[in-house]
C-alpha cells in the first residue's frame, strides 16, 4: 500500500492513459444468458469478463493515491494493486494478490455487495460508473482457476498448535486459510455432507457455482486443511471435549441456521418452506435434477416468497426455474428499504417475478389435504421509522386480499442454532442467542474461543463473515504463538 | 466413509443394519437418531438408533421399505460403505427414576423403544413394555424386550400371537388397574401414538412419543421436521424427537409425511423397474397398500 499513497502527479505504472482519457471509457458490461433462456436452467447467469473487456476495464482504474476502495472492503484487498497486475497481463499475479488477503476471490467476485463496499466508494463513480471492482475479482479468479494457475502459497513451518475450526461458511474458511498459513494445523467440522455452508446449501447454482465452492475448499485441503464433514459439534463433541481432544483455538463459524417464521395461523402447512430448507433441497440435495438425485422438492405453479432480502430473491427465482408460472416477492416494506442486492432485484424483476410491496401475510389456507393453496395478505403504509431507522410498516385496515400460491418460502431471516451455546457453559450470548465477541479480537468469553459470521451478527453477508474472519485469525495467531504453549 | 458390517433381512419388508461408527456409538443415547445418506445422489434419511454396541462401535438400525431409498438400503452388502452416517442427532429421551414406567412399541418402532426400555431399567424403574405389530411376522426384538421387561405384553393385530388386539389394550387395563406407572412413552405408526395418546389423556399419566418427521439437516437450519405441538412449533431435530403426546397436532403430522408421496411413488416404480437396481426378489415385490388393496 506504501508505495501507492506516495503522490504522483503523472501515471508511472502500466497504465498510460491520461486521468481525462480514463474517466472517457466506459464501464464494461458483463454478458449474461438473457432472462427468457435462464429462467429455464440453473447455470450461471452472469457470463463473466473476457480478456479484453478486463483489460478495458482495468484501463478505468485512477489510482487514486488514498485508496477509498481498499477502505471499502472488509478484507482490505489490494485492489489498485490487482488492477495493476491485470494491465501487467499477469492475471494470475492479480489473483495471487487478491488471495493475499482474501481467500476467496472467486466467491466474493460473484456474491460480494460491491456497490455498498469498494464500488460506492469508486472515485471515478462519483462523476460516472465506478469501476467494476467485482467483476474484476471474478474475471482474475476464474482466469488462474481455469488456467490452472492457482500455485500454493508459502506455508510457515509448523508451529505445533492445533486449530478446529467449526462450520466450513465463508467465515470458517478464511480462518482456516489464514491460519494454515501461518503453520498451525488446522481442521474443519462441518455438520453437512459437503463443506461450504450457505456457500452450498443456501446460494443457488445460477449465482454461484457449487464447482467454484468445492474448488476453493479443495484449494484449503492443498494447503494441509482437514474436513471432517457430517461432524456435528454441540451433538457428537462440545467445544469443551475438543479441548480435551487437544485443539488449541476453536473457532465458531455455524451461521445463523435456525429458521424464523411468521408465527401466523396455517404456518405449518404442506408447501411452506423455510428458505434454508427451500434452498437446500435444490442446492445442497440438487433436487432440481430428479432424474439423477432422490431428494424430492415440491414445484409449485404459483410460488410466494416472504421476505425482501437476497435469499428471497434465491428462493424466487428458484421457484421460476422450477416451473413456477407465477412467482411473487412479497414483502411488507417498500423497494427503498428491501435488503437485497440491486442486481439481484434487477435479475429478479428480468425474469418477470412480481412484487406485491407493502404487504404483509397474515394467514396461509390450506386445502383438506393440509396443502397451502392461498394466503390472506394485508396492505401496509409506511409509518414513522423503527429502530432499524426503516419507516415501519402500518397495516391498513380493510385492505385484506387473498394471494393463490401452492407455494410459499419464508425468507425473513435466521435465529441463530442453539446447539454450541447450549452445550457450551460460559459462552456468552445477547438475548438473540447470538454469540458476544470482542470486535477487534472475535474473542468470546470463554477463553482460546473466536467466533464470528453469521453466529455472532445475525444474517448478513459472505463477506462480512470473511471479514470477521479475518480479524478471529489474527487474533487467534497471536493466542497461539503467545499464550499456548508447545 | 461409514462401513456397513451386516444388512439383513428379519421380516417382511424389514431389515437390520449395522453400522460401524465407533465414536458416533460412544456418544449417542437412547432416543436420539442419526442421519444417513446412502450414496452420493441420495437423500438424507432420518433413522432411530435401536441398538448401540458401545465395544463393537456398531450402530443398530432397523427400517422397513417403505419407497426408493430404504429399497436402496437393502442393497447395501456388508462391508460395503455408505456415503455419510451423521449423529448422534435429536436431545436424548428423558430419563428418570419414576418408580414404574411403561414403554410401548409399534410395529418398526418396537426396535427404538428397546434402548429407552434399557435406560429406563438402568434408572432404577419397574419398566412395563407392551409391543405389537399386525401379525407375529413382523413382531421383531421379541428376545431383546424379554431381557429388559419386569413385564413384557404382546399384541397382534390378527391375533396370530399374543393378545388379539392393539397395544392401547393392555396399556388401558393397566390404567384401569390403578398400576402406578409414572411415564409412558411411545414408538411407533402415528395413528398409533395418537390413538395411545388420546387414550391416556384421561388418565393423566405423562405420556411421550418419539417423532420421526421429514427432515435434512437435523441441526435446526432447514425446520422441515417442524411440527405443532400446544400453540408451539417446534423442530424435531433439535427440540425433539421426543414430545408430550396430549399436546402433538397428529393429523398434521400425518400430512406432513406425506408431502411427497407422489414423487415418492414415482421414485419406487422407476427404482423397482430398473433391471439394474440388484433388489432382492422379496424386495422387488414391493406395493404400496393401497396397491394392495386393489384400489389403484
Amino acid at each position: 500500500m506504501s508505495d501507492a499513497k506516495k503522490k504522483k502527479k503523472k501515471p508511472e505504472g502500466p497504465n498510460k492513459l491520461k486521468i481525462k482519457e480514463r474517466m472517457k471509457l466506459p464501464r464494461q458490461d458483463m454478458p449474461a444468458q438473457n432472462p427468457s433462456d435462464r429462467v429455464k436452467n440453473f447455470n450461471e447467469v452472469p457470463y463473466g469478463l473476457n480478456d479484453e473487456q478486463a483489460f478495458q476495464e482495468a484501463l478505468r482504474c485512477l489510482e487514486c493515491p488514498n485508496q477509498p476502495c481498499v477502505d471499502g472492503c472488509p478484507v482490505e484487498v489490494d485492489i489498485p494493486g490487482f488492477i495493476r497486475l491485470i494491465l501487467e497481463k499477469d492475471v494470475a499475479g492479480a489473483a495471487r494478490k487478491i488471495k493475499e488477503t482474501n481467500s476467496l476471490p472467486a466467491i466474493c467476485g460473484r456474491v460480494c455487495p460491491q456497490e455498498e463496499q469498494c464500488e460506492i466508494v469508486c472515485v471515478i463513480g462519483k462523476k460516472g460508473k465506478p469501476v467494476a471492482i467485482g467483476y474484476l475479482e471474478r474475471y482474475v479468479a476464474d482466469y488462474e482457476r481455469e488456467h490452472k494457475l492457482v500455485q500454493l502459497p508459502k506455508i510457515a513451518p509448523p508451529t505445533g498448535r492445533k486449530v478446529a475450526i467449526v462450520g466450513s461458511g465463508p467465515a470458517g474458511l478464511t480462518v482456516a486459510g489464514d491460519l494454515i498459513k501461518l503453520g498451525h494445523a488446522v481442521t474443519i467440522f462441518e455438520a453437512l455432507h459437503k463443506p461450504g455452508g450457505v456457500l452450498v446449501y443456501g446460494i443457488p447454482e445460477f449465482r454461484l457455482p457449487k464447482s467454484i465452492v468445492q474448488a476453493e475448499c479443495d484449494f484449503m485441503a492443498d494447503m494441509g486443511v482437514e474436513f471432517q464433514n457430517s461432524t456435528v459439534i454441540g451433538k457428537m463433541d462440545t467445544i469443551d471435549e475438543l479441548f480435551e481432544m487437544g485443539y488449541d483455538a476453536i473457532f465458531i463459524g455455524t451461521g445463523a441456521g435456525l429458521p424464523r417464521f411468521m408465527g401466523i395461523e396455517g404456518e405449518n402447512l404442506i408447501g411452506i418452506y423455510s428458505a434454508n430448507e427451500y434452498l437446500t433441497r435444490s442446492n445442497l440435495m440438487r433436487a432440481f435434477d430428479p432424474d439423477e438425485y432422490d431428494t424430492p422438492i415440491i414445484r409449485g405453479k404459483n410460488v410466494a416468497v416472504l421476505g425482501g432480502g437476497n435469499t428471497a430473491m434465491d428462493s424466487v427465482r428458484t421457484g421460476l426455474r422450477l416451473g413456477a408460472e407465477n412467482a411473487h416477492i412479497v414483502y411488507r416494506r417498500s423497494e427503498i428499504e428491501m435488503p437485497a442486492r440491486i442486481e439481484e432485484v434487477h435479475h429478479a424483476k428480468e425474469e418477470g417475478v412480481q412484487f406485491h410491496l407493502l404487504t404483509n401475510p397474515i394467514k396461509f389456507i390450506g386445502d383438506d389435504q393440509n396443502r397451502v393453496k392461498a394466503m390472506e395478505c394485508l396492505k401496509m403504509e409506511l409509518g414513522e421509522p423503527d429502530d432499524s431507522g426503516r419507516r415501519r410498516p402500518v397495516p391498513i385496515k380493510g385492505s385484506n386480499y387473498i394471494i393463490k400460491t401452492d407455494l410459499v418460502v419464508v425468507a425473513i431471516g435466521n435465529a441463530s442454532n442453539p446447539l454450541i451455546p447450549q452445550t457450551t457453559p460460559g459462552l456468552d450470548c445477547n438475548k438473540w442467542g447470538n454469540i458476544i465477541v470482542n470486535d477487534e479480537t472475535m474473542q468470546t468469553s470463554r477463553k482460546g474461543v473466536y467466533a464470528g459470521g453469521d453466529i455472532v451478527t445475525g444474517g448478513a453477508t459472505v463477506i462480512l463473515a470473511a471479514g470477521a474472519g479475518k480479524k478471529a485469525a489474527r487474533a487467534m495467531h497471536k493466542y497461539l504463538m503467545e499464550e499456548v504453549k508447545r | 466413509m461409514p462401513k456397513v458390517v451386516d444388512n439383513k433381512q428379519i421380516g417382511p419388508m424389514v431389515w437390520k443394519m449395522l453400522v460401524n461408527v465407533p465414536r458416533l456409538v460412544s456418544k449417542a443415547k437412547a432416543g436420539q437418531f442419526v442421519i444417513l445418506r446412502i450414496n452420493e445422489h441420495g437423500e438424507r434419511v432420518p433413522m432411530s438408533i435401536a441398538g448401540l454396541d458401545k465395544e463393537k462401535g456398531l450402530l443398530t438400525i432397523i427400517y422397513q421399505v417403505v419407497g426408493k431409498t430404504s429399497a436402496l438400503m437393502t442393497t447395501v452388502q456388508a462391508g460395503e460403505n455408505i456415503s455419510d452416517c451423521v449423529g448422534p442427532l435429536g436431545i436424548p429421551s428423558h430419563v428418570e427414576k419414576w418408580g414404574t414406567a411403561c414403554v410401548v412399541g409399534g410395529g418398526i418402532g418396537i426396535a427404538p423403544i428397546y434402548p429407552i426400555a434399557q435406560a429406563y431399567k438402568d434408572a432404577g424403574n419397574k419398566v412395563i413394555t407392551i409391543i405389537g405389530a399386525r401379525s407375529k411376522d413382523l413382531l421383531l426384538y421379541e428376545e431383546e424386550h424379554k431381557a429388559v421387561a419386569d413385564e413384557l405384553f404382546i399384541c397382534t393385530d390378527d391375533g396370530s400371537y399374543g393378545h388379539h388386539g392393539f397395544v392401547t389394550d393392555p396399556l388401558k387395563k393397566l390404567l384401569d388397574d390403578g398400576v402406578p406407572i409414572g411415564m409412558i412413552m411411545t414408538v411407533g405408526p402415528v395413528p398409533m401414538m395418537k390413538f395411545l395418546s388420546s387414550m391416556t389423556r384421561k388418565y393423566n399419566v405423562p405420556t411421550w412419543v418419539s417423532l420421526n418427521p421429514l427432515m435434512i439437516d437435523g441441526t435446526g437450519m432447514c425446520g422441515g421436521c417442524r411440527v405443532q405441538v400446544g400453540d408451539e412449533t417446534k423442530f424435531a431435530c433439535v427440540d425433539g424427537p421426543d414430545f408430550d403426546g396430549h399436546l402433538v397436532d397428529f393429523d398434521l403430522l400425518t400430512s406432513r409425511l406425506g408431502a411427497y408421496r407422489e414423487q415418492e411413488h414415482k421414485a419406487m416404480k422407476h427404482f423397482l423397474g430398473d433391471p439394474g437396481c440388484r433388489l432382492a426378489e422379496s424386495v422387488k415385490k414391493f406395493k404400496y397398500p393401497e396397491e394392495q388393496a386393489g384400489t389403484k
